[in-house]
């Protein structure tokens, strides 16, 4: 059905860590409603290892699925490793995903960055 | 799992009696209608037969309908064969009237033939129910206009449009204007037949696209109502079927087909149908306003199809809805940007005014004859959880927000 993985699918069927998180370490935005899919990723972060990471996606099928996959590959990763993520990465665990649906990855990895980015000027802010 | 069908404006299921009426055109009489002998004069009979039952649906001579592959390529055929007659004629571009909310058969067509250079196009707006103003036809009119070209009713908002004021304007503008300047007006009907008065005459009509699958005919066959005197020239050439309007061997199956299921909607059984849908219809609108908070009727209240029934979920995409329906077995359609495969959401809720989110959340769904209340009740009891879970995933509406996070 719909050239969607079952992996993608189960994970828009039954979403892991979305809402929204009190307090968190750092918050990326990535998207823009006008071409479909917004994502904002929360993390709690604990000695330099993202602790805790949610979720709030507007989109499709794909740009929700992969949200919640992404948030899987990332919880309890060093930040330094989670830097290291690309949207190949992503595809790799989302398996099957028709071609007009890979900038769904691509907004995942780029939420990303912008988090941990938001963290590391919290995180400077503080300090300095 | 029970399916359940609520997409029957995209197309139908050929009914069993036009199937059977088809039938025997594949298998035994299977002539060319072009030939001399039995075989061939066989199937030309029921050519002309279907010919007089679109004729009579119309109120038009057989001689005004052109049988064509569908809605599409009769919307081709008025657009270029008019565009083309104006360029062989006066050697100057024409100009084409018509609206911002069209079937992409005509909008793009009218934007190819402006990138070719061959015709200037004027794309009129709409109110934010969708509804055309004739004032503005008759204000957009040029010493060059050949064709106003407005749908009878929107596939995906299902609203009406004001087709016969329209062209009893044009018909008083024409009075003014010189013989061969003279505007011709056509209307793409593909929704509304079945639903709506197709009397050519009371329509004040001129030329009128229709489309076989949207009416419980097959797909592949749809006609051209071209009255007596417009100067259309073809598309298709070869030989001299449909009055030199359409090469081609006729598709006489389809044909057949399409006769049968406008025959079809001529009876009384058919007729009650309609006003059971309607009220059906109406159960299924008022409760989803109801039931959900923050969602949008798009199109409008009355003047809209007796099957259309179409909505903007705030805070949630199309497709996620689209999908999570399909997974409880509800068919149903979407104008977001992600099910049309482009960056755009529907042009048509953009020209009601809609802004680029909210077009996001749009779901029709259209009824048919054999809808259920069962099937509608079903629908009513899985629409409103599914709103709600994709909003608890979404960053927009106050569901789930206690502060924004800061724009990149």
């Amino acid at each position: 059905m719909w050239e969607y993985s079952q992996k993608l699918l189960d994970h828009f069927k039954n979403p892991r860590n979305y809402g929204q998180m009190e307090n968190p370490d750092g918050v990326g935005r990535e998207g823009n409603p006008k071409c479909g899919d917004v994502l904002e990723l929360y993390l709690k972060v604990r000695e330099n290892k993202i602790q805790d990471i949610k979720f709030l996606t507007f989109g499709c099928i794909a740009a929700i699925g992969i949200s919640s996959i992404l948030t899987e590959l990332v919880k309890g990763k060093a930040i330094e490793e989670a830097k290291r993520l690309t949207a190949k990465d992503v595809l790799k665990e989302v398996g099957v995903l028709p071609s007009n649906k890979y900038h769904c990855s691509v907004l995942g990895i780029q939420a990303l960055k912008a988090a941990i980015a938001d963290y590391e000027q919290k995180q400077k802010d503080n300090s300095g | 799992m029970k399916r359940i069908y609520l997409d029957y404006a995209a197309t139908t299921p050929t009914k069993k009696e036009v199937w059977e009426a088809m039938k025997p055109y594949f298998l035994t009489e299977f002539g060319n209608p072009s030939s001399l002998h039995s075989f061939g004069q066989k199937a030309r009979a029921r050519v002309d037969w279907a010919r007089e039952e679109l004729a009579r649906f119309l109120n038009c001579q057989p001689t005004e309908i052109i049988f064509t592959s569908g809605g599409t390529e009769s919307d081709n055929l008025v657009l270029k064969g008019l565009v083309n007659y104006y360029l062989n004629t006066f050697k100057t571009k024409p100009h084409l009237i018509t609206s911002q909310i069209e079937h992409h058969a005509i909008l793009h067509t009218c934007q190819d033939l402006e990138e070719r250079g061959w015709a200037e196009v004027s794309y009129l707006p709409v109110d934010q129910y969708g509804r055309l103003k004739v004032a503005e036809v008759e204000k957009a009119i040029r010493e060059n206009t050949i064709l106003v070209s407005i749908m009878y009713a929107n596939n995906e908002i299902g609203t009406i449009e004001p087709i016969r004021e329209v062209g009893k304007m044009i018909e008083r503008v024409n009075r003014k204007r010189a013989k061969e300047k003279r505007i011709f007006f056509h209307t793409d009907a593909v929704q509304a037949v079945g639903y709506l008065n197709c009397d050519v005459q009371h329509l004040h009509l001129d030329l009128l696209s229709l489309s076989g699958h949207k009416i419980g005919g097959p797909k592949g066959i749809g006609a051209l109502y071209v009255r007596k005197g417009v100067p259309l020239q073809p598309e298709l050439t070869g030989g001299a079927q449909e009055f030199g309007l359409r090469a081609g061997t006729e598709n006489v199956p389809g044909i057949v087909g399409l006769g049968k299921a406008i025959e079809l909607l001529q009876s009384k059984a058919y007729q009650n149908k309609v006003a059971r849908m309607v009220k059906l219809r109406d159960y299924l609108i008022e409760n989803v306003l109801k039931t959900i908070d923050d969602v949008i009727l798009t199109g409008h209240s009355t003047e809209r199809l007796p099957n259309s029934a179409s909505f903007c979920f705030k805070y949630v995409e199309g497709e996620s809805i689209l999908i999570s329906l399909d997974l409880e077995g509800v068919a149903a359609s979407s104008g977001s940007a992600c099910t049309s495969r482009s960056l755009e959401p529907s042009h048509v809720l953009l020209a009601c005014g809609l802004d680029h989110q909210t077009a996001q959340g749009s779901i029709r769904l259209t009824l048919g004859e054999e809808t259920k209340k069962e099937e509608i009740d079903h629908l009513l009891k899985v629409l409103p959880k599914i709103i709600e879970r994709l909003r608890k995933m979404s960053p927009f509406g106050n569901q789930n927000k206690n502060q924004k996070p800061k724009e990149r």
